[in-house]
């Protein structure tokens, strides 16, 4: 159950993007896991895509200069590590987003789980551009810690996919 | 404190401090743009890792420490990561036999590991265990295609394997510290480990055209902090500019 004020604060955090991918909101990533108010304080709950991802210091700090903007000067920003974050968390909206942005979205994970590393290599992204499944992957790791650098064969166009975890 | 978890800790945290060290020996010179990417890629995931676990290891600490303390402050004899993961990165094929032996022993302890009854370090495995599973998948790849490619990816590819193999015992070795938590359902049964690790290196190697070698003679210690010559090495570099400004930050 949301309270208006903490209807008020999410639309006030919807503000803030992970700096490496600016089209989705930390929400919509799925890093926001909660937001309460305790004693007058807000405390605000995220968690790392990666375990090493570079942004989330980034991340915390917006959301407290953010909140403090919107007339809560006193927040707390806490960092967890479980349920562990997955793109499952991103909803098909979030990934259209992505993919209007020039990111393959995610498959889902339950997908790829029962499947044999056969049925992986056989796996296409389709391209985010042309839509074309004459797709490959070029590396495993791309330019950011979540994606993987693919290729697309019909327009010749390189781009990133977002992993699956 | 409970000495047993903060070593066990400790020992998690320093082998992906000191890969990660190793795979960014890498950036800028790896044979491939893609690779390069690839190989600081992974040691971002470690280093990610290293954190949390020092994290968790200062707050066991009885000490006030902090995580910067453990990575940067501890001398040689004080650090307790595998031999495998401090040994020099040679040439590309050293790079990958060593970070495919450790990939696979890591993914099957963290998989272990993710049922543990201390909530900490299952969290941490259970995030891990995600990344770790690229990172298999990565350096098997490699593996079959440096084994099973050219005469000489596959001669530099056996050297690799036959010079990392004496490290790989040590990775299954169980002392006190082992015992003690996995009585309490706290630790990796490292048994379990040892078939997994078995089963997957035999299948692939065999699969890459590459011979796997005899039983090793054993090299071990690390986890006792009996280093091989090349720790210091690795220290002095990461360590210097803490050492030499305490508490700069920037």
């Amino acid at each position: 159950m949301q309270s208006q004020e903490q209807v008020k604060l999410l639309e006030i955090l919807s503000s803030v993007a992970d700096p490496e991918i600016p089209v989705l909101s930390i929400d919509e990533m799925g890093i926001l896991r909660g937001v309460a108010i305790e004693h007058g304080r807000v405390k605000v709950t995220i968690t790392p895509t990666y375990s090493g991802c570079p942004a989330i210091d980034q991340i915390a700090q917006d959301v407290s200069t953010v909140l403090a903007d919107n007339g809560y000067p006193e927040s707390e920003v806490l960092l967890v590590l479980s349920p562990a974050w997955t793109t499952d968390w991103m909803s098909d909206e979030s990934k259209q987003k992505l993919r209007d942005y020039g990111i393959a979205p995610p498959c889902r994970t339950t997908d790829l789980s029962q499947s044999s590393e056969e049925q992986r290599l056989l796996f296409t992204a389709p391209c985010p551009q042309c839509r074309s499944l004459n797709t490959q992957i070029i590396s495993q790791f791309g330019s950011t810690a979540c994606k993987a650098l693919w290729k697309c064969n019909q327009c010749k166009e390189p781009f990133d996919y977002f992993k699956p975890i | 404190m409970n000495n047993d978890l903060y070593t066990y800790t400790l020992r998690q945290a320093d082998n992906a401090m000191i890969l990660c060290q190793r795979l960014c020996q890498w950036a800028a010179k790896a044979p491939e743009l893609e690779e390069d990417i690839a190989l600081t890629n992974i040691g971002l995931d470690m280093i990610g890792q290293a954190r949390s676990l020092y994290q968790y290891a200062a707050e066991l600490s009885d000490k006030d420490i902090s995580e910067d303390d453990l990575a940067f402050m501890r001398d040689e004899r004080q650090w307790r990561n595998l031999l495998l993961v401090e040994q020099p990165s040679g040439n590309f094929a050293d790079t990958i036999a060593r970070q495919y032996f450790y990939d696979v022993w890591h993914l099957a302890f963290l998989q272990e590991l993710v049922n543990c009854n201390d909530e900490m370090l299952a969290a941490i495995a259970t995030k891990s265990v995600k990344e770790a599973q690229y990172h298999v998948r990565h350096s098997s790849n490699w593996v079959k295609r440096l084994g099973d490619g050219t005469e000489l990816s596959h001669e530099r590819m056996q050297e690799a394997v036959n010079e990392m193999w004496q490290f790989t015992p040590e990775m299954f070795e169980s002392d006190e510290v082992d015992q003690r938590l996995l009585a309490k359902g706290h630790a990796a049964d490292l048994s379990k480990v040892k078939v997994i690790w078995d089963t997957a290196v035999t299948a692939l190697l065999e699969e890459a055209t590459l011979i796997k070698p005899d039983e090793a003679f054993l090299m071990s210690g690390g986890r006792q902090g009996i280093h091989t010559q090349h720790l210091g090495y690795i220290l002095a570099e990461m360590q210097i500019l803490p050492r030499s400004m305490p508490g700069c930050k920037w």
